[in-house]
């Protein structure tokens, strides 16, 4: 039998890639008032659902989806990160 | 006649112009839609300039796994010419057709302007008809134009003769750190480049936005040209080859 399991893909900039989306945000921070913020990196976030046997299986899949699709290798790094039960998924609303 | 084939993916929008300028060069020109696994026994194929499939996640990676990419793959694995326009260059590098990425350009807006740039090389399939390796002015339009390739491997395309086109100021003389003639901000201020077997190229300006003098500006034919004169030398030199991935 196959459960659901929900996992999110974190993907960044790999270091020493120019990111320059990080770097304007970080030049807006004067503008709040704000010092002492520095090396802030903007990525992506992908959250998704799979359904398989295990959670092994589950997460060998993301894995492979992250590394083939959702993120560039030669540019971007990703981290998988499962999400418990209290996930993101909207439920639909009562009517 | 040699037919030369442009890919449409839903959110091109260069295709109409690849396809005219095909024709100036007195070629067939052959839509290819993106869900056709097939090339229809094409001479060559241009990816052309776009927002294939609204560069949701990255641009040109959705398009990557579409079947008409598949076919293209197959095709460029055995030596058939295929030269990427802007978000077809993009389409290019995703696959892993051309080596490198297309970054965010590096002052974050996007770039609709003309640039100028030189070829590196007048011996290939893709520049084989331009007289000099004199700059030549094009229009870029796009917001993730900066080419990205890690040092070593920037180091190995120019030792390879893999930098086909390059920024320059509109003199002729190099970019370096010169943000008006490099705006994207590209490493080595790269536009274009050549796959190792020098069959797949990927460039960021359209030539096919200036490829005739009611355009006001017809630099770019040379681009063209070329590929339309090497499909048509191809087509005859490997005739049955095509003729059975048309079957």
């Amino acid at each position: 039998m196959s459960s659901t399991f929900r996992f999110a893909v974190n993907v960044t900039p790999k270091a020493g890639i120019l990111d320059p989306q990080g770097r304007a945000v970080e030049q807006s921070l004067p503008h709040l008032g704000v010092s002492g913020v520095s090396a802030v990196r903007v990525g992506r976030r992908v959250e998704l659902s799979v359904e398989a046997d295990d959670r092994a299986a589950a997460q060998a899949l993301v894995e492979r989806l992250a590394g083939e699709l959702l993120s560039n290798p030669l540019i971007e790094a990703f981290q998988v990160e499962e999400l418990g039960a209290a996930s993101s998924l909207v439920a639909e609303p009562a009517r | 006649m040699t037919r030369v084939g442009v890919v449409i993916f839903p959110g091109s929008n260069g295709d109409d112009d690849a396809l005219h300028a095909i024709g100036l060069a007195g070629a067939e020109a052959v839509p290819l839609w993106h869900e056709s696994a097939s090339l229809d026994g094409v001479g060559a194929v241009i990816l052309p300039g776009g927002f294939a499939y609204g560069d949701y996640l990255r641009a040109g990676v959705i398009a990557r796994f579409s079947p008409v990419m598949r076919a293209v793959a197959a095709f460029a694995a055995e030596g058939g010419l295929v030269l990427g326009i802007c978000n077809g260059f993009q389409v290019l590098a995703e696959a892993g057709l051309v080596p490198g990425a297309l970054l965010r350009n590096r002052g974050l807006r996007f770039l609709g302007r003309d640039v100028s740039v030189v070829p590196e090389r007048l011996d290939t399939p893709f520049t084989r008809a331009l007289a000099t390796r004199g700059p030549l002015r094009m229009p870029i339009a796009h917001g993730e134009g900066c080419y990205y390739a890690d040092p070593a491997t920037l180091d190995q395309l120019e030792r390879d003769g893999q930098v086909l086109f390059r920024y320059v100021a509109p003199d002729g003389r190099p970019a370096s750190g010169d943000e008006r003639a490099n705006p994207n901000g590209s490493l080595r201020a790269i536009a274009g480049v050549l796959n190792a077997a020098g069959n797949v190229a990927g460039l960021m300006p359209h030539p096919e936005r200036a490829a005739e003098a009611v355009l006001g500006n017809a630099e770019g034919f040379g681009l063209i040209r070329s590929l339309v004169d090497a499909a048509g030398e191809r087509a005859a030199a490997t005739g049955p080859v095509l003729a059975r991935a048309a079957g």
